[in-house]
């Protein structure tokens, strides 16, 4: 299964996904890391700057990547009691 | 209410400026996040789902305008607009930008206010009944003694690094508001064979993974001591307590485990020890902080009758305000619970405008109830047409206090990293389907958490939900017979659980057995369960 790498920006403490040449607050910008997650995990902790640093399975769809987890697709989107605050990843109403 | 003193102003101040180098230090990598992340948490700063969440200390749940406007400040300024009011008593931001915080809070000290003891295993907020002062039904007003205790546990030193975090309510009415059977510590103000006022002792209550209903440890506690006996229970705890298993860390575990009679034995004992040491306050002490919460004068010849000739108004009157003690005045709750919103919800635009309620018609008080709702404590009954008129164009004129669609919810998994599963859709989608209903229902209680930890009060709803997780699914499950009153008592878990529609359905279910059991309209929910048992809702909800 896809892996994708996600964390929390220290300053804002926005959640980011890893597009492989940096991060972006849209789910549809990761990359899939596989095998090369724990990698880049141990490079990025480090330099201090990410927090909660994980990787977290999601599937391929035609509308991008959709997390395993509730917990992730939350995450990815926003509260989904407030849809006005929604990130462009999944459908709201598909969490 | 209590205003600081300049040492109270200086310890704020100082950590205002120890934070803002903190946090300058983290941003520029010169401590590790290992190194910072207790140090963000003392100041009830938490990295929750999409971002940093601050919790603020409301001190047993009063505030003036002058706070609370400075609240809806923070939500504009800081946050995305609103708030979210605790089972605490406390306010919650969920959209916080760790470089902006230094300046956030310089902006809460400047109006007495800080985020302390809000995370760690301290002794949090100190909270009590939001109709303090107020209520006809009180022996006294409980927030003098909330407020001492809040500065004697203020950085203190032995109990800043407790087992496990600590909560302590106080109450001075034997009509439970502040669900003090339900903490750590609850105090209730009673008197004495002489008429004098003192405080019995409850230890060992709390909901969370081992729900349990506190014991009463002295029936008697004269106010000069308490201060002195309080940290004796402390003590006792701390000494004893589990620190080598989260889950077994709160005192209710190690009074549960030595037996009330051993822990209130051990307690005295080291009470003895330490009563001469002169750790109590002198009176005079006691009597400078209650100064601060000398009663409004209201006119007591205030008209009682008022026209009652709009039926919505007359509605909201009868459900959302209580009796004042001082004729012609009533309390008035303003529910934060409109079907379909998210409980305990406020706009910057609406607390703004309950601060400008509270200046002009309540004595410039507003307090914050662990049911997720504000009270204008102290209104004058030919007042209340004006309010409700003012609340109705804000969207706060529910008139659904204690009834089903005022629902407590945690935030769930809409925000919070701790939870299983989101509470929030499942609050919304209850408000909606039964408030319709709820005026024939009476009194009815559902309380909802997201995780075990049970920040939703659950184990203390008439009707209570947990969400859990089944494997990375949402799965809810439904406990009936729970109270955080006087009558308290702890839910209990129907049976297996539900998907999101499924425990929708069951409380459905189970309100309509209710219905066809009941004695009568005036029977609770909770009566109605408590006299028939579990049986005839397991029937009703799973065949």
């Amino acid at each position: 299964m896809p892996r994708l790498l996600t964390g929390n920006r220290v300053e804002t403490g926005d959640v980011i996904w890893w597009t492989g040449d940096g991060w972006s607050l849209h789910l549809k910008d990761a990359i899939a890391v596989d095998d090369s997650g724990e990698a880049l995990i141990a490079q990025f902790s480090p330099q201090e700057r990410i927090n909660d640093l994980a990787l977290i399975d999601a599937d391929p769809s035609d509308a991008g990547w959709r997390p395993r987890t509730t917990r992730e697709r939350v995450r990815a989107v926003g509260p989904s009691v407030r849809p006005d605050f929604a990130l462009p990843s999944i459908p709201v109403e598909s969490i | 209410m209590y205003r600081y003193d300049e040492f109270d102003q200086a310890i704020v101040d100082a950590r205002v400026a120890e934070f803002r180098d903190q946090v300058a230090r983290r941003l520029n990598n010169e401590i590790s996040e290992e190194a910072f992340k207790p140090l963000r948490l003392m100041n009830g700063i938490y990295l929750q789902l999409h971002a940093y969440m601050l919790r603020v200390a409301i001190p047993y749940g009063t505030l003036d305008s002058r706070q609370l406007h400075m609240l809806a400040h923070i939500a504009r300024r800081y946050d995305r607009g609103y708030g979210h009011f605790t089972t605490r008593q406390n306010i919650q931001y969920n959209w916080m930008k760790l470089e902006e915080m230094p300046d956030l809070l310089a902006d809460l000290a400047s109006v007495e206010m800080h985020a302390f003891q809000t995370s760690g295993n301290c002794i949090r907020n100190i909270s009590s009944d939001q109709f303090a002062a107020a209520a006809a039904d009180e022996i006294a007003d409980p927030r003098p003694y909330a407020e001492l205790l809040r500065q004697w546990s203020t950085l203190h030193p032995e109990f800043s690094f407790l087992p496990r975090k600590f909560k302590i309510a106080v109450t001075g009415s034997t009509i439970d508001r502040a669900a003090i059977q339900l903490h750590d510590i609850g105090l209730e103000l009673v008197h004495g064979a002489e008429g004098e006022i003192g405080l019995k002792v409850l230890v060992g209550g709390g909901m969370g993974r081992t729900p349990l209903l506190a014991h009463v440890i002295r029936e008697f506690l004269p106010v000069a001591d308490y201060l002195s006996y309080m940290e004796a229970i402390l003590r006792v705890y701390n000494r004893h307590g589990r620190r080598d298993n989260i889950y077994k860390a709160r005192i209710k575990i190690l009074v549960n485990d030595l037996g009330p009679a051993e822990f209130a034995r051990q307690v005295e004992e080291e009470w003895a020890a330490l009563k001469p040491l002169g750790l109590d306050p002198p009176p005079s002490e006691l009597a400078r902080i209650a100064a601060h919460f000398q009663p409004p004068v209201l006119d007591a010849d205030a008209p009682v009758e008022i026209d009652l000739s709009n039926p919505e108004f007359a509605n909201w009157v009868a459900v959302n305000t209580h009796p004042h003690k001082v004729p012609g005045h009533a309390i008035v709750t303003i529910s934060l619970k409109a079907p379909g919103e998210i409980p305990g919800d406020a706009s910057a635009d609406q607390m703004d405008l309950i601060a400008d309620l509270a200046k002009a018609h309540a004595q410039d008080e507003i307090r914050v109830t662990h049911a997720q709702n504000l009270v204008l404590p102290h209104v004058r009954r030919d007042a209340l047409f004006t309010i409700w008129q003012a609340l109705k164009g804000a969207g706060l004129a529910t008139a659904n206090l204690d009834r089903a669609s005022d629902i407590i919810s945690c935030p769930g998994l809409d925000y919070c990293t701790l939870a299983n599963a989101r509470s929030i859709p499942i609050a919304q989608k209850l408000a909606v389907r039964l408030a319709p209903q709820e005026a024939d229902l009476g009194e009815l209680k559902i309380k909802i958490s997201g995780c075990i930890n049970g920040c939703g009060h659950h184990h203390a709803g008439h009707i209570g939900i947990l969400g859990v997780d089944r494997k990375g699914e949402e799965n809810y499950q439904l406990l009936l017979g729970g109270s955080g009153a006087e009558d308290a008592s702890l839910a209990k878990i129907l049976g297996p659980g539900f998907d999101e529609n499924g425990i929708v359905t069951a409380v459905e279910k189970v309100i309509g057995r209710y219905q066809s059991l009941r004695s009568g309209p005036g029977e609770r929910f909770l009566d109605t369960y408590r006299r028939v048992g579990a049986e005839p809702f397991k029937e009703a909800v799973y065949g």
